[in-house]
């Protein structure tokens, strides 16, 4: 019995920097619909600032007083970022700006790598809370305590601002109609500002809370992000009981799974939102979503219509340039070449989903991963030949996309983006400790091509072959009428519906299909490189296909593979240089600025502006 | 006071006010008129700079407005209410009149929490409900009383006796009438004559975004051709 209130307490004293992190996100979320990748970020450099702020301020004063400036310096911080990064494309289509808080978290990462160094800082311990107060027998930190009693008064203070204060009854109101809130005479563009600025605050103020039981690392932002993401989804979007009640739920979860099941903490996380998630589709305290209800209609859609005689030369060009690389290109440029084709098949798939299904997945690393781990798993257990294993990877993933897509698209927009999420994160954490087959963090080794394709410049022509083959096959299907009819549930659920279309079947036929895509491309992926470790399967590799579809451009067919090659071929460059992530954030935030169409559709704006090519509206 | 010259707007590619232009003298109730999709709430969001105009002007109190932030536009006097009574469901009666809450400006009314419950005193006694928990009506009288919370000078009040009960469309009328009696500027969308007769003064008659009628309402009632062509019954 000792043991169990104590568990309970600490779990409950750990809810408390879990709750104010996704409290932060929950409210930006809420007023203004940007799901804030970064959100991590700010918590980590909560926890650096504070740290730093301690080592200067003396005694308990100090102490306290340094976690609360920590916050209030990350809530500056995420001032200026909104400011500069979010409030130039708050026009652009929706969710288009978590790939700028994409950057901001590359950004942070490095800056936080030059000032504070690659070595994780241990945190200070809390001036006269250092030792342990005995409840029942059972010893408990005197800081779980103070955490205990400290959380909910910074819960009831939020409360208090959101229920009482003119501020709170304008942001509640901005959560429902932000445009009816501007036409009422309110500034939004502060009102952003301020709920962004207060997200970020909260969150910073949660990584200095947390310094004496976890200090200061690296990795601490995406480890809480996801965390984070489940508490937010299972409270409920934009709801401060809902987060506060998962926080305890999940923290109190972690503490009682690490005692009964270390083996599996990590999926037990996951396994709760997806079943919260599978009897309340919105969370515990959430709204349903109706899209468009914001007043963010973005530009009308134009038609993807099918290659014209230009497009189709282009593309013979370079599939031509590809197939004779070899003859100049050596050994190196080869195996990039054959990195950035895998890649592009990858980021095809998504933009499938996303741009011609209008289904933003977060999650779609697990097919990427699940296919290629398929294909090792049966090499490595079953001694399959390699063409049988290669064949079953795109089967394997499209099977866990059929089962997995069964599940999601009960939801729509940002839950079914966040439940994808939390399924991505159930197989890689079922990958990750599940050890004794799938090697976990070790990964899976010697997962060689068959002889016959062993050579350098034979695998390139077979993943040229099969990456080209695949991402023609997805054009294919777009402009079939599958592909029609898709858009039409997009665009329209219910016209589709009164046209006799099963919007539910499409969207599942879909799903599959580009789980299936991606899943042939992690089969490539795992023979050109002989291993395979769970990162492929991490929310990390997920984000990158993301940015790459929204780099490159949601409306148009090509965007997928012009950002997918630009990334990668970026990202090689890049990476040479020890700073490398503040580059490429740097340029991911530039390009979302100046190119809020993406790539590609800038590129064509710009064309169509100087009269290369026919305006769209000319065609038709 | 309010002046369209020559305004366009468009959803995307679509062409929906055509070179519309009138104008609004200060304390007049203006009817604009049209069937459903004439573009009426268009125009509205045009002025309110929901929308912002392609080309053409629209300059209110000598400001010219065009492309200004809706905020901004709001500031100035300006107040929408907009249709389909676009209240905030899940706050209370007396929060939504809090969004609406802005200072007074020089020389306008300065509205307050029990002068409106004056107005509308059905609201009076569902000051701590939910919208959503508002009938239909009370709903429409709380986005007319969330906007003059703002103490505007002049009202855009679109369709409001759209889908509600006669005997609150009567009450309605006489809240216009008394507010056009302390002054206050309204321009009103309607889909037929029936409530614009009882409060305007002057009405504008639009079809498929192109103004086809202005002038006053004897002239609109002399000429019953008009009314036939273009309005529903
Ligand atoms: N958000 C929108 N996007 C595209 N077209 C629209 C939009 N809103 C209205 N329209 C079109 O513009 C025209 C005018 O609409 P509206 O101004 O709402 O008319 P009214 O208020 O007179 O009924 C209609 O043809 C309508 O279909
Ligand atoms: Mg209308």
């Amino acid at each position: 019995m000792g043991l169990f209130i104590a568990q309970l307490l600490t779990g409950l004293a750990n809810a408390g920097a879990l709750f104010m992190v996704a409290s932060g996100l929950s409210l930006i979320f809420g007023v203004t619909r940007i799901v804030n990748f970064a959100h991590g970020s700010f918590y980590m450099l909560g926890a650096y600032i504070g740290y730093t702020l301690m080592q200067v301020l003396p005694g308990a004063v100090g102490f306290w007083g340094a976690i609360l400036l920590a916050g209030i310096a990350v809530g500056v911080i995420g001032m200026l970022v909104e400011i500069l990064v979010l409030r130039p494309i708050y026009r652009a289509p929706e969710l288009f700006q978590l790939v700028a808080t994409f950057g901001v978290i590359l950004v942070v990462q490095d800056l936080a790598l030059m000032v504070w160094g690659p070595d994780d800082l241990l945190g200070p311990r809390a001036p006269g809370l250092r030792g342990v107060v005995r409840i029942m027998g059972e010893p408990i930190p005197k800081y779980d305590i103070a955490l205990l009693v400290i959380t909910p008064f910074v819960a009831l203070a939020l409360w208090y601002l959101i229920t009482k204060t003119r501020v709170g009854i304008l942001v509640r109101a901005a959560t429902q109609d932000r445009e009816m809130v501007g036409a009422l005479g309110v500034n939004q563009a502060w009102l952003f500002t301020g709920v962004f600025a207060l997200g970020c605050a909260l969150a910073g103020l949660g990584g200095a809370l947390q310094l004496p039981k976890g200090g200061a690392d690296l990795l601490m932002d995406f480890n809480i992000l996801t965390a984070v993401f489940v508490v937010v989804v299972i409270g409920g979007m934009g709801s401060l009981p809902g987060a506060y009640l998962a926080a305890v739920i999940i923290s109190v979860l972690n503490v009682f799974g690490v005692t009964y099941l270390p083996q599996s903490t990590l999926v037990l996380m996951f396994v709760v939102m997806v079943l919260v998630l599978m009897v309340r589709p919105y969370g515990l305290f959430g709204r349903e979503e109706v899209a468009g209800e914001h007043g963010q209609v973005g530009e009308p859609e134009r038609p993807i219509k099918p290659a014209g005689l230009q497009v189709r030369l282009l593309v013979a060009a370079g599939v031509a340039a590809l197939a004779a690389l070899p003859l100049f290109g050596s050994n190196f440029t080869q195996v990039l070449a054959t990195d950035i084709l895998i890649f592009c098949l990858f980021a095809a798939s998504l933009h499938f989903l996303l741009g011609l299904g209008g289904m933003v997945s977060f999650g779609h690393a697990a097919y990427f991963g699940g296919g290629a781990y398929v294909a090792a798993l049966l090499v490595t257990h079953a001694d399959t030949p390699m063409e049988l294993a290669f064949l079953l990877a795109p089967i394997g993933a499209g099977m866990a996309a059929i089962i997995i897509g069964w599940i999601c698209l009960r939801l729509t927009g940002v839950y079914f983006a966040m439940l994808t999420l939390a399924f991505a994160q159930l197989l890689w954490s079922l990958v990750f400790q599940w050890g004794e087959v799938t090697g976990g963090d070790d990964g899976l080794l010697s997962i060689w091509p068959a002889p016959w394709l062993s050579g350098t410049t034979a695998y390139y022509y077979f993943a040229l072959v099969l990456s080209v083959g695949g991402i023609l096959f997805l054009r294919h299907v777009a402009h079939s009428p599958f592909g029609y009819a898709l858009r039409a549930a997009r665009d329209s659920e219910r016209q589709a519906e009164a046209t006799g279309i099963d919007t539910r079947r499409v969207r599942m036929f879909a799903f599959a299909f580009a789980g299936m895509m991606a899943g042939l491309a992690g089969g490539l992926f795992v023979f050109s490189k002989g291993s395979i470790f769970p990162n492929e399967l991490e929310i990390t590799r997920s984000f990158d296909a993301l940015i790459v579809v929204f780099l490159g451009g949601v409306k148009t067919l090509s965007g997928g593979i012009v950002g997918g090659a630009f990334f990668k071929g970026v990202e090689d460059m890049l990476t040479r240089y020890e700073y490398w992530r503040l580059a490429m954030g740097l340029l991911i935030i530039f390009v979302v600025i100046v190119a809020p169409d993406g790539i590609v559709g800038t590129l064509r704006k710009l064309a169509e502006r100087a009269g290369l090519l026919r305006r769209a509206e000319d065609e038709t | 006071m309010l002046e369209l010259s020559a305004v366009n707007s468009f959803y995307g590619k679509a062409h929906v006010l055509n070179d519309l232009s009138f104008t609004v003298a200060r304390g007049q109730v203006v009817a604009l008129l049209g069937r459903n999709g004439a573009g009426k709430t268009t125009t509205m969001k045009s002025i309110m700079q929901l929308v912002v105009p392609r080309s053409g002007k629209v300059t209110f109190q000598g400001h010219d407005i065009t492309g200004s932030a809706p905020h901004k536009v709001a500031k100035l006097g300006l107040g929408y209410v907009p249709e389909e009574r676009r209240i905030f469901t899940d706050l209370t009666v007396l929060e939504n009149l809090e969004v609406g809450r802005q200072p007074p400006r020089e020389g306008s009314y300065a509205w307050t929490t029990e002068m409106l419950f004056d107005l509308f005193p059905n609201l009076a006694e569902r000051r701590g409900n939910r919208g959503k928990a508002l009938s239909g009506g009370e709903q429409q009288m709380l986005t007319i009383a969330r906007t003059l919370m703002g103490n505007p000078s002049f009202v855009l009040l679109d369709e409001p006796s759209e889908g509600i009960a006669p005997v609150i469309v009567e009450q309605m009328a006489r809240v216009i009438i008394q507010l056009k009696q302390e002054g206050l500027t309204v321009l009103l969308s309607e889909q037929n004559l029936h409530f614009a007769r009882a409060v305007a003064d002057m009405a504008v008659i639009i079809e498929g975004g192109t103004q086809k009628f202005t002038g006053t309402l004897d002239e609109l009632n002399a000429h019953p051709e008009i009314r036939d062509a273009y309005l529903s019954v």
